[in-house]
């Protein structure tokens, strides 16, 4: 067991952040924490990494109890902030032996250590150019390289890509993928990407209002589903007896309709289109919607993910501008 | 061993920014030297004090000034580490709280002694201020005694603000009284009773008297006074710093 976190809640006021959450996490495992802002993922983390001290409850982290351990905790942790947390005008090394120093990473073995982070993120020949002239991408795999560094046995990621475009952040995925796999280290991210957190943990918590609505693998979520959507818009108004037949058919969960459009869920729809619309007879449109996490999320939870995201880069550009 | 580590990695990671970020050091020694050069020469064309000529006598003065404008700044500067996450960065190691202030007082520190150092070197240039390596010595000591005061104020208050809109109100109801009450551009003889009051129990008035002393061999309350003073206000601001770091929520 690398995280068991036990009844944890957080109160800023009257605001419930953290609402008696208790989870196991596994060792090895990338664990995701998918929710909308506000949700209490990064005060979660907070707690975890020991910069917020929880109202009630309690965690341990490999074994140390963040309340009446927290250097020991600190040490085998390392974290990736949502915020920018780089020094703009320190270079990639001094940022990463600024880091270093901190954690204790003895005098011998810290340009090694530095050369690898930098060679495992692809900065090796940017290590001399100041932090405040790279890319966006540029800076996150920085700062995932210096949470590297003293070697923690977990990692914590608090919105690894938010505010990348999309090649960058399928970027930053392969080296999350590469380093739970080489370093077999326990990694917990939080995001409200859904397919982010789709493609790249192991199991997910879906949280909302401080709680855990779902926990589950990815695929065991879309599963609770029960399938793909397929939407068809009918030529002419669907009879009663089409229903029936599309009904019958075994891969078929449940038809309804609606004002000439049929929505059925289905098992693998792209396999069973064919038959479907065969059944289904003269059909204008088809749409499939396979199963998606943002649906499930939807289901638990009665309302979407949204992305406000574009919102909360903006008011990061500004504070990064002033710096 | 690790935290003696920690606190250098700092103190050399807030000089590196120091030496980076020339905006700011420009102009923290620049407003120093107008005060000098057009308030003091333009004063000092018609006033002078105990056989001073007025720029001289303020000269002190105004290198507490610089330390304490400077200090504060720098000190309550942690509130933009704040809004970004590069605080938390530093806080999240495996360090007790009181190194990163440690480190940060350190920082503050070494920035003020660069600073005063130019305007030592600017004033035994072109203001006649006698300036030996003794004296140097000596006002260089009396300024980062107060500066340790000032710095861990500054962070105090940097420690315990949310957002930079506060800078102005900390400067008009913190840095300016402070420096106009300390005896910086007068002589507090012939002053009236209350504001004689006010100057008394004003820390920054024994740094200037302390500098003031060292290069200019005039003295209102004499050095055992002036480092004894300086020496409490450094341990109290330092105290509540400390703890004021280690209470920081960083949500």
């Amino acid at each position: 067991m690398s995280i068991k976190i036990d009844n944890l809640t957080k109160k800023f006021g009257h605001l419930i952040a953290v609402d008696n959450l208790s989870l196991e996490i596994n060792k090895g495992e990338i664990f995701g924490l998918l929710g909308p802002n506000g949700a209490g993922k990064t005060t979660l983390l907070s707690m975890l990494g020991v910069l917020v001290i929880p109202t009630s409850g309690s965690a341990t982290v490999d074994g140390h109890d963040i309340v009446r351990e927290p250097l020991a905790v600190r040490r085998c942790i390392g974290m990736v902030f949502q915020g920018g947390s780089l020094d703009n005008l320190l270079t990639a090394r001094e940022n990463l032996e600024l880091h270093a120093r901190l954690f204790g990473v003895p005098k011998e073995m810290r340009k090694k250590r530095i050369a690898e982070a930098l060679e495992l993120v692809e900065l090796t020949d940017r290590a001399d150019d100041r932090a405040g002239n790279f890319s966006g991408g540029m800076k996150r795999r920085l700062e995932i390289a210096r949470a590297l560094l003293h070697h923690p046995a977990v990692l914590y990621l608090d919105e690894p890509t938010v505010g990348l475009d999309p090649q960058t952040r399928e970027h930053i995925w392969a080296y999350i993928k590469k380093l739970a796999k080489a370093e077999s280290m326990t990694i917990i991210l939080t995001t409200h990407y859904m397919e982010e957190a789709d493609l790249l943990c192991d199991r997910i918590a879906l949280i909302d209002h401080g709680k855990i609505v779902a926990l589950d693998t990815p695929a065991g979520l879309k599963k609770r589903m029960g399938g793909d959507r397929v939407k068809l818009k009918c030529a002419k108004a669907c009879s009663t007896a089409t229903l029936e037949r599309l009904r019958k058919l075994p891969f078929v969960k449940s038809v309804s309709a609606e004002e000439g459009h049929l929505t059925l869920v289905v098992e693998n729809a792209p396999l069973h289109l064919q038959n479907i619309l065969h059944e289904a007879g003269a059909v204008e449109e088809v749409h499939v919607l396979p199963a998606s996490l943002n649906e499930v999320f939807l289901q638990f939870t009665g309302h979407e993910i949204r992305n406000e995201s574009a919102e909360e880069d903006d008011a990061q550009s500004q504070w990064s501008a002033h710096r | 061993m690790s935290a003696l580590e920690g606190i250098l990695a700092i103190w050399q990671r807030e000089f590196i920014v120091y030496t980076r970020e020339r905006e700011r050091s420009i102009s923290s020694v620049v407003t120093p030297l107008i005060w000098l050069f057009a308030f003091g020469a333009g004063l000092g064309a018609s006033i002078s004090i105990s056989g001073l000529n007025y720029q001289q006598f303020i000269f002190p003065g105004i290198m507490a000034m610089n330390v304490l404008f400077t200090s504060m700044f720098y000190g309550m500067y942690v509130v933009w580490d704040k809004k970004l996450d590069v605080l938390k960065e530093i806080l999240i190691a495996p360090q007790p709280r009181w190194v990163a202030f440690t480190g940060k007082v350190l920082g503050g520190l070494t920035i003020c002694a660069v600073q005063v150092t130019i305007l030592m070197i600017v004033g035994a240039l072109f203001m006649n201020i006698p300036i030996t390596p003794m004296s140097y010595l000596f006002a260089l000591f009396g300024a980062l005694l107060f500066g340790v005061g000032s710095a861990s104020l500054g962070l105090f208050i940097g420690a315990n603000l949310n957002s930079p809109d506060s800078f102005s109100l900390v400067m008009s109801f913190v840095m300016w009284p402070l420096f106009l009450t300390s005896g910086a551009l007068y002589t507090i003889d012939k002053l009236p009773a209350y504001l004689h009051a006010v100057v008394s129990v004003n820390p920054m008035a024994y740094g200037v008297d302390l500098m003031r002393g060292a290069l200019l061999g005039t003295w209102n309350y004499g050095p055992m006074l002036d480092v004894g003073v300086l020496l409490l206000f450094g341990a109290v601001f330092f105290w509540l710093g400390k703890s004021a770091f280690e209470k920081m929520n960083l949500g």
